[in-house]
């Protein structure tokens, strides 16, 4: 466990910053969390709306059982409790999104309850720079509809598709304290999420934002006051804002002030965060139980399928690709960081073994650093992803094969990848058409190496005679003779032999 | 021939069964009346006699096609203003709802149009269920058919459901829909004399029906007597999977197992309603009721129910808390009144569309509803009703552990005269105190009429049973009624 050295170095003497999280992920699931529609992004205004998402009169939830089983499996994830008995409740206020006036949500008897989540600091030195970050809860609720301010001069517009839609609110213990562990957690929380399938992790449409809490306290002292910046969605505006409260909230204190505990907003064009409402004009929401609604109770065989519903999650992958792959802990932890890599790496494995005719861990290495250096290089400065990329795993296990055979030589590889990503056609077929295919038959370089010798015989005596910086010279002379195409390895092997 | 208008539930169906009269010939009859009595009794917010006549055809034409009817077949009922009936304004009785036409249909009343049943129209109520007298309707309230001896002085209906228990009362139905949150069948019964049954807790879907207080909202059925109340329960309950609450049973053959004969079965007198200054006519009825359920062969023993006196008081927040959240939809921006001021911001438009659509006894209780829920207020309220709502339950349980069914008087009094509670929500509330105990427990209740007063209003009797036993209250029900010979009707004078 490290402990942070983030400070804000005020006038009066250092600050440490104490930083909570508070997580909205919207569960991935065909339908809404207490209704039917369907919960697609993007589709047109109020085209997914129940009778219940509008709130109709008489109109009553009925829980979504896939809902309830997604943030379970999360809650599983990180080893939380899993509470077998948990109930919802209204949260009452009035506004233009929120048709009933009321969300549905669970502050009394949350679905799941203590977990964790460990984070890493540092990505090349990860034994040495983890920190567990305590979860306090995991609860159900309906997120609400969106307003739309655009559509007319006066009015506002409601769309009611998010209506209902079931999110996952994680709430964190207040256990970071810098920005940068901040922006871990979150990343981590959202790989995690993605492994599970329980939520796309999508922050710029909105499947995943954080209300972020901030006080700063002389180290050793007690908590100070908080603020909470409410649906911050990307990983660099958290660090943003968190640096910028933190630093005002130091500016107010050393300047004498008290900070207000309230609501504030955080504009990312600017990186700051300016007041939404203060604690003394907070809503009063009058939770109570939801009479419509019984209690959740959960018996152990659908915990049982939850459970064995589970992948093998990121810590336990990097584990063993570390252990069982021999991988460096850099590496395990880049190709785990997201389950489309690993899912992406693991078929490329299974590939170039088979194509290599080697167990997997023989060629993870090999497949590992083309993957890291060379894929994701090129993919790179394409400007596009993994997940988009023309080349498959099958593809890339097929250039590595070429490889490994030494069919083509490392530097021709990268040609022919380059190739494969423009055009997408096989390896073999670019190889064969760029004749990019490298010479390794011993008869025929042995040959050509001959004639470069008996072209130079006075460089060979000059080489024998102790000018051993010629041999390069050999070898040029040599590829350049074979076009290139030699096998320098095995010009290399010869040459050696020759010159004695 | 005789007029079609004086059968009940079961007179009517088995006639258009056997071809005595057709479906459509009592559609006409109803719906004659219901025309004839709007001004006088403004039972109805709006009647729907093509609905009637519609559903009387289709009847008869399956009759003629010898296909087998249902158990509401050739039935015209009116259905309380409570239910969304699709195309059909739906509005509580309330001006926030009012022009609002459902998409949708309440199962409810789609069980009944399933087994047969046709619409008159939609009756009156209190505003969103809330009152006992009808006083609370944005429409005008109901007037009672009956009146005492030489004064026209307007009697209330009961409430909510008064334009149910009015229509069956004056035979502009035979049967209606009512809906008991915490005696809303139950008193307009006793008050009009008719029969009326509250089911237990979930036998009803609550899916379409304007919610009041979600965790009391019951709906039941209400008719002349015993046996049409059983077929109509018979057709309206049943589990519905898009109310979370709904009861996943089977419906029971209440009808097929009607028996007044109680040899076997113990009767439970709680000793706690005997409240203060209850007229001694109240007092009468209750000792006769003893003495029919006797000679029905039913051994009665005293039982306690000992908070009791806490239930009304429990109720007076426990309704108003979940109020005050079912009523925040209503809010001018998706359907209903939008009351729209100049210059108006959202919470100028909530405001003045809430102040123009709501009535005072909805304010009152959203008011209360909304303190009771308040920080710092919450487990001094609301909290603390529950835990007594837990103790009447328990009480329940107690006493059924030796008795089959419980029997009270349905109300403090027979019917009052319009006006006279209305500037004393306390007294009004009142009227609840013997109906309320037994929707806290969600036990299946009902009342059955059972004689006169002095003044010649109905007194009704309640039967409350234990949970899933209808069974029970019905039959307890059956031998107070046929041992009554209850037959008074009120003079037509409209």
């Amino acid at each position: 466990m490290t402990e942070s050295t983030y400070r804000i170095q005020g006038a009066t003497g250092d600050w440490e910053v104490v930083i909570g999280l508070e997580v909205h992920a919207q569960v991935t699931s065909n339908s809404k969390l207490f209704s039917g529609s369907a919960t697609a992004f993007g589709a047109e205004p109020n085209s997914q709306v129940s009778l219940v998402d509008a709130a109709m009169p008489g109109m009553l939830p009925v829980p979504n059982q896939e809902c309830i089983r997604q943030a379970v499996r999360t809650g599983m994830a990180i080893n939380a409790q899993i509470n077998k008995w948990s109930r919802f409740d209204r949260k009452n206020y009035f506004y233009a999104d929120l048709p009933q006036g009321y969300q549905i949500s669970q502050l009394y008897h949350p679905l799941v309850g203590e977990g964790s989540i460990e984070i890493v600091l540092d990505e090349k030195d990860p034994e040495n720079s983890t920190k567990t970050i305590g979860v306090e809860r995991i609860h159900v609720e309906q997120d609400a509809g969106k307003l739309m301010h655009d559509q007319h001069p006066t009015m506002s517009y409601v769309d009611l598709n998010r209506s209902g839609v079931a999110l996952m609110e994680i709430v964190s213990r207040p256990d970071m304290r810098s920005p940068a562990e901040a922006g871990a957690y979150l990343t981590k929380l959202r790989t995690i999420l993605r492994y599970v399938g329980s939520c796309d992790g999508n922050m710029d449409q909105g499947s995943m934002r954080a209300d972020v809490n901030v006080s700063v306290r002389k180290p050793g002292e007690p908590f100070g006051t908080r603020t909470e910046t409410k649906n911050v969605n990307s990983v660099r505006f958290v660090m943003q804002a968190i640096e910028h409260e933190a630093n005002r909230q130091v500016d107010v204190l050393e300047s004498g002030g008290t900070i207000v505990q309230e609501t504030r907003l955080f504009d990312p064009n600017s990186g700051t965060t300016r007041s939404m409402r203060s604690k003394e004009d907070a809503h009063d929401y009058r939770y109570f139980p939801d009479p419509d609604l019984l209690p959740l109770e959960l018996d152990d065989a659908f915990l049982e399928d939850c459970r064995g519903s589970l992948p093998e999650l990121p810590d336990a992958k990097r584990h063993r690709y570390e252990s069982d792959l021999d991988l460096s802990a850099y590496n395990a932890g880049v190709l785990t960081a997201d389950v489309e890599t690993a899912r992406w790496f693991e078929l490329l494995l299974a590939e170039t073994a088979k194509a290599a005719g080697k167990q997997p861990a023989e060629v993870a290495k090999q497949a590992s650093n083309w993957l890291i250096s060379e894929l994701f290089g090129a993919l790179n400065k394409l400007g596009t992803s993994l997940e988009e990329s023309p080349v498959t795993p099958e593809k890339g296990a097929e250039l590595l094969a070429l490889v490994a055979k030494g069919t083509i030589s490392g530097s021709a590889a990268k040609q022919v990848l380059e190739l494969m990503l423009e055009t997408g056609d096989d390896a073999g077929a670019i190889v064969e058409r760029e004749g990019l295919k490298q010479e390794s038959d011993t008869g025929a370089i042995e040959a050509e190496v001959d004639k470069v010798l008996a072209a130079n015989a006075d460089k060979v005596e000059q080489y024998k005679a102790g000018k051993e910086a010629l041999f390069g010279f050999f070898v040029g002379q040599t590829m350049k003779a074979m076009k290139g195409k030699g096998n320098p390895k095995v010009v290399n092997e010869i040459l050696k032999a020759k010159l004695g | 021939m005789t007029d079609l208008t004086e059968l009940g539930v079961a007179a009517i169906r088995d006639g258009v069964a056997k071809g005595d009269f057709t479906a459509v010939e009592v559609a006409d009859a109803f719906n004659a009346n219901v025309a004839a009595a709007q001004d006088a009794l403004n039972a109805f917010i709006v009647a729907t006699p093509e609905a009637a006549v519609e559903a009387a055809r289709a009847t008869d034409a399956k009759r003629a096609a010898g296909e087998t009817l249902g158990k509401m077949a050739g039935v015209p009922i009116g259905m309380k203003d409570l239910f969304a009936t699709k195309g059909v304004q739906t509005t509580a009785a309330s001006h926030i709802l009012e022009g609002f036409k459902p998409e949708y249909e309440s199962t409810v009343s789609q069980k009944l149009w399933d087994a047969g049943a046709g619409m008159l129209g939609k009756l009156n109520l209190d505003q969103f269920a809330m009152g006992s007298s009808n006083e609370t309707s944005y429409f005008g309230n109901v007037i009672s058919p009956w009146r005492r001896p030489g004064s026209n002085a307007p009697l209330a209906p009961g409430g909510s459901s008064g334009g149910s228990s009015a229509a069956i009362a004056a035979r502009l139905c035979p049967a209606a829909t009512g809906t008991d949150t915490g005696g809303s069948i139950r008193q307009p019964a006793a008050f009009t004399g008719i029969t009326g049954i509250k089911p237990t807790y979930g036998r009803c879907s609550r899916w379409g029906v304007v919610a009041f207080a979600s965790s009391l909202d019951q709906a039941g059925a209400m008719a002349h007597d015993v046996t049409d109340c059983s077929i109509m329960l018979e057709a309206m309950t049943g589990f519905d999977p898009k109310d979370s609450t709904s009861l996943d049973m089977p419906v029971p053959e209440w009808t097929a197992n009607l028996s007044a004969d109680l040899k076997g079965k113990k009767v439970g007198i709680p000793r706690e309603y005997r409240v203060d200054g209850m007229p001694a006519e109240i007092e009468a009825i209750w000792q006769q009721g003893i003495a029919w359920l006797k000679d029905a062969g039913a051994e009665v023993v005293d039982v306690t129910l000992p908070h009791t006196q806490y239930a009304l008081p429990a109720y007076y927040i426990i309704a108003p808390a979940e109020a005050s959240s079912n009523l925040a939809r209503y809010d001018g921006v998706r359907y209903g009144l939008r009351d729209l001021p100049d210059g108006a911001n959202l919470q100028d438009m909530y405001a003045a569309t809430r102040a123009a659509g709501f009535g005072a006894e909805v304010k009152r209780r959203i008011l209360i509803g909304t303190y009771v829920l308040s920080a710092g207020f919450y487990d001094a309220y609301y909290t603390q009703a529950q835990k007594v709502r837990t103790l009447i339950s328990h009480d329940f349980m107690g006493a059924f552990s030796e008795v089959d069914v419980l029997l009270t008087p349905t109300a403090p009094s027979a019917a009052f005269a319009l006006g006279e509670n209305a500037d004393d929500p306390l007294a009004m509330y009142l009227n609840d105190v013997f109906t309320v105990p037994a929707s806290l427990a969600g036990l299946p209740a009902m009342s059955v009429p059972a004689g006169l007063d002095a003044q010649g209003l109905p007194l009704g009797l309640q039967l409350i049973g234990k949970p899933f036993d209808e069974q029970g209250v019905l039959n307890a029900g059956l031998a107070i009624e046929q041992r009554a010979g209850f037959a008074a009707k009120p003079e037509k004078w409209w």
